[in-house]
């Protein structure tokens, strides 16, 4: 006999895998529950691997092909864990006008990472948003999800390398 | 349950309330000026207040978009009548002192500007003047009321027949009649029908649906309640897409208000009418905004469209009739069932009727969110409201649309804002998004840029789409190299038909409109570029296919 939907063993003993359950239970482990629940794994750990497709999958009697498939459309999942910070370099069209692709460029050079990979050491994910929607303080960056106002190319680098050092103190 | 006249009491008691203080400020809490750090500046308001022993005569509200988002953070001071431009925490104590007497110079920001004079306000009547995560302020400002007239006075019918008078059309973009789409959606036999609001505002450079949910969340949810007893419904779901967090927690904060005054949930105002609403938040897919493909992704699955018809009203949401409206068509709802729909029906033109709210960017002075009277002169918009071009440069193009639109050169500059005028000019209304270029602005970098968007959100589903962008893109990239042949000419317009004509969704359809529009406008660009490599008899690099 299979499980009861929600009998699903949780993969680990971490708490996290709660918060996942709940966002499953309250939508009464229905398959369109999919998308909710990526988003809880998504902001409970930071990304979705293989462990925490197979659990929500297993859980919501969606095929793992249909859990992957969404998890791979959607830009806002990710399925390899990020680095420690994040700059955010916003690339809606008031941005890019206003020389989106240089502060990339800047950022990408001064860590040696390209845009949407993680640097080697795992510190600082470069990243691209399509509008978010504060067009009025365009060129926009984001350094871990907060808007930096009015960052010049010039001093950014440097305003990035410091919050990774404060970070580690 | 709630009545009439509790309705009336409560917004009457918060009016008093508001009376009550001999100092009103309002800070801007909306994304734009919020990442400027209003919050801190809301707090040292506060704070200053308290010391200087104002803190009872004085009331500190966070409140919604007021427009000029470059000139954040913004303070306004409603019973002195003046607004503070980029104020910032050092600033609090000299506007603290100053409340009641003389203002404080060197922060006014003047509002005799046609910024704000040529504006006529109907979904933005409410943002920046209440707290939006106060129902009570809403009601005060005659909230609710709407959805109260149209459960205990007008039959469904009459609902729609309202609306269908107003000659509202939905503000998503391609301007379908409202009231028809409701009566499509009413005259559906069903046992079960849905509501839902499109706030997947994925156009990058438009952020009018966020700040309508950011600024005035009940109105939205006032709209779609009308809506579902229109048609028939008692569920709905708000679609907002994830990079809006804000705007997410105050619609959640909203329906959760709404639920606990009675405005929403079981039996309304004691009438037999129930209608829920729940959230759902997008995950980054620009093509969600197609709505059968976010039907898709309420669902649970990839958001991807299918075939129309049928259209969602006949079988949407699990196969049940749904209505699907944009945030801001929505927003127009309660206030055209209060003034009526003649009111509403005399502003704008005569087939565009209304106002439109654009989120005015680019290389403009006045950068922000501002909504205008259907069948303005795009001059008016750019030079007067926008206050034109800084750095004495010169005006190149307006982009509307997004990656579905088109420019729009000087030479067009006096074109009525309505549906059909800017289609004519091979653009479209779009939802909002009004973007200005200069004259440093290299057209087929912007096409190639939209292409690029284009490309990478294509769901994939279909061919045209899926490989024709891609082409598009290659092929717009050599011209922005200067690698280009006469014959990719050719070619880049072929390929623009043919992925209009055959793709599945708007989105493929739409994807060339900015190609074709830069041709046809700045074809003398793309022309350039392949003289270019003639002229300096570099090699023809033609890449093979």
């Amino acid at each position: 006999m299979s499980l009861r939907q929600g009998d699903v063993p949780f993969p680990s003993d971490d708490k996290r895998w709660r918060l996942v359950n709940a966002t499953m239970r309250r939508h009464g482990f229905q398959p369109e529950a999919l998308i909710e629940t990526l988003h809880t794994v998504q902001e409970s750990f930071g990304y979705l691997d293989d462990e925490a497709l197979r659990f929500v999958s297993n859980s919501l009697r969606v095929p793992l092909s249909q859990a992957y498939g969404v998890a791979t459309f959607y830009h806002f999942f990710s399925l390899k864990p990020q680095g420690k910070h994040s700059c955010t370099v916003c690339m809606g069209t008031a941005c890019y006008i206003k020389g989106g692709q240089a502060i990339v460029d800047a950022v990408g050079k001064a860590f040696n990472v390209e845009p949407g990979k993680t640097t080697a050491d795992r510190q600082l994910s470069l990243l691209i948003a399509r509008c978010v929607g504060a067009c009025g303080l365009a060129p926009v960056v984001l350094i871990d999800n907060e808007i930096a106002p009015q960052a010049s190319i010039e001093e950014l680098p440097q305003r990035i390398a410091e919050v990774i050092s404060r970070a580690e103190l | 349950m709630l009545n009439y006249e509790e309705l009336t009491e409560i917004g009457a008691a918060e009016r008093a309330a508001a009376q009550q203080y001999q100092h009103r400020v309002s800070v801007c809490m909306s994304a734009g000026c919020l990442s400027s750090r209003s919050d801190q500046i809301k707090d040292a308001l506060e704070t200053h207040a308290a010391e200087k022993g104002l803190g009872k005569a004085c009331q500190i509200k966070g409140v919604g978009c007021m427009g000029p988002c470059a000139a954040g953070p913004l303070v306004a001071v409603e019973t002195d009548n003046v607004l503070y431009r980029n104020v910032k925490v050092e600033d609090v104590s000299d506007i603290v002192q100053s409340l009641g007497t003389r203002p404080v110079e060197r922060l006014v920001m003047p509002t005799n500007t046609p910024f704000f004079s040529r504006q006529v306000k109907i979904v933005l009547e409410n943002a920046g003047r209440i707290d939006p995560e106060r129902i009570e302020d809403y009601i005060a400002a005659g909230g609710y009321k709407a959805l109260f007239r149209v459960l205990t006075e007008l039959m469904p019918v009459g609902v729609i027949a309202e609306i269908t008078r107003s000659g509202l059309r939905g503000r998503g973009g391609a301007g379908y009649p409202t009231g028809l789409k409701w009566s499509t959606v009413a005259k559906a036999a069903a046992t079960k029908k849905y509501v839902i609001c499109n706030g997947d505002e994925g156009d990058p450079g438009a952020f009018m649906d966020r700040s309508v949910m950011e600024a005035d969340p009940h109105r939205v949810l006032e709209g779609m309640a009308i809506a579902a007893y229109a048609v028939g419904a008692d569920q709905g779901y708000i679609y907002i897409r994830a990079e809006y967090p804000l705007a997410i927690k105050r619609i959640e904060k909203a329906i959760r208000q709404a639920q606990k005054m009675g405005v929403l949930g079981k039996n309304i105002f004691g009438t037999p009418f129930s209608f829920s609403v729940d959230v759902r938040v997008g995950a980054g897919a620009f093509v969600c905004g197609e709505e059968t493909a976010l039907i898709a992704s309420i669902e649970g699955r990839r958001g991807t469209p299918r075939p129309r018809p049928p259209y969602p009203a006949a079988s949407g949401l699990w196969g049940y009739p749904t209505l699907i409206n944009n945030v801001e068509t929505f927003a127009n709802v309660p206030t055209i069932i209060r003034n009526g729909s003649e009111w509403f029906s005399r502003i704008g033109t005569e087939k565009s009727k209304g106002t439109k709210v654009f989120a005015l960017s680019g290389n403009i002075k006045n950068v922000g969110l501002i909504e205008v009277p259907m069948g303005i002169k795009l001059r008016e918009i750019v030079f007067d409201i926008g206050g034109g071009i800084p750095d004495n440069r010169v005006f190149k193009a307006v982009q509307t649309g997004g990656p579905s639109g088109g420019c729009i050169p000087a030479e067009y500059l006096d074109v009525s804002v309505d549906y059909e005028s800017l289609s004519q000019l091979g653009s479209i209304m779009g939802s909002g998004g009004m973007i200005v270029m200069d004259e440093t602005s290299d057209m087929i970098n912007v096409a190639r840029y939209f292409m690029e968007f284009s490309m990478t959100e294509s769901c994939g589903k279909c061919i045209p789409c899926r490989v024709g962008t891609a082409h598009l893109y290659d092929l717009l990239g050599k011209f922005v190299e200067g690698s280009a042949t006469p014959n990719d000419l050719t070619l880049l317009e072929e390929l623009c038909d043919m992925v209009r004509h055959t793709s599945l969704c708007g989105l493929g359809q739409s994807a060339p409109n900015p190609v074709l529009s830069t041709l046809h406008y700045f074809r003398q660009e793309y022309l350039d570029r392949i003289a270019a490599v003639s002229q300096n008899g570099a090699e023809h690099i033609v890449v093979g296919e």
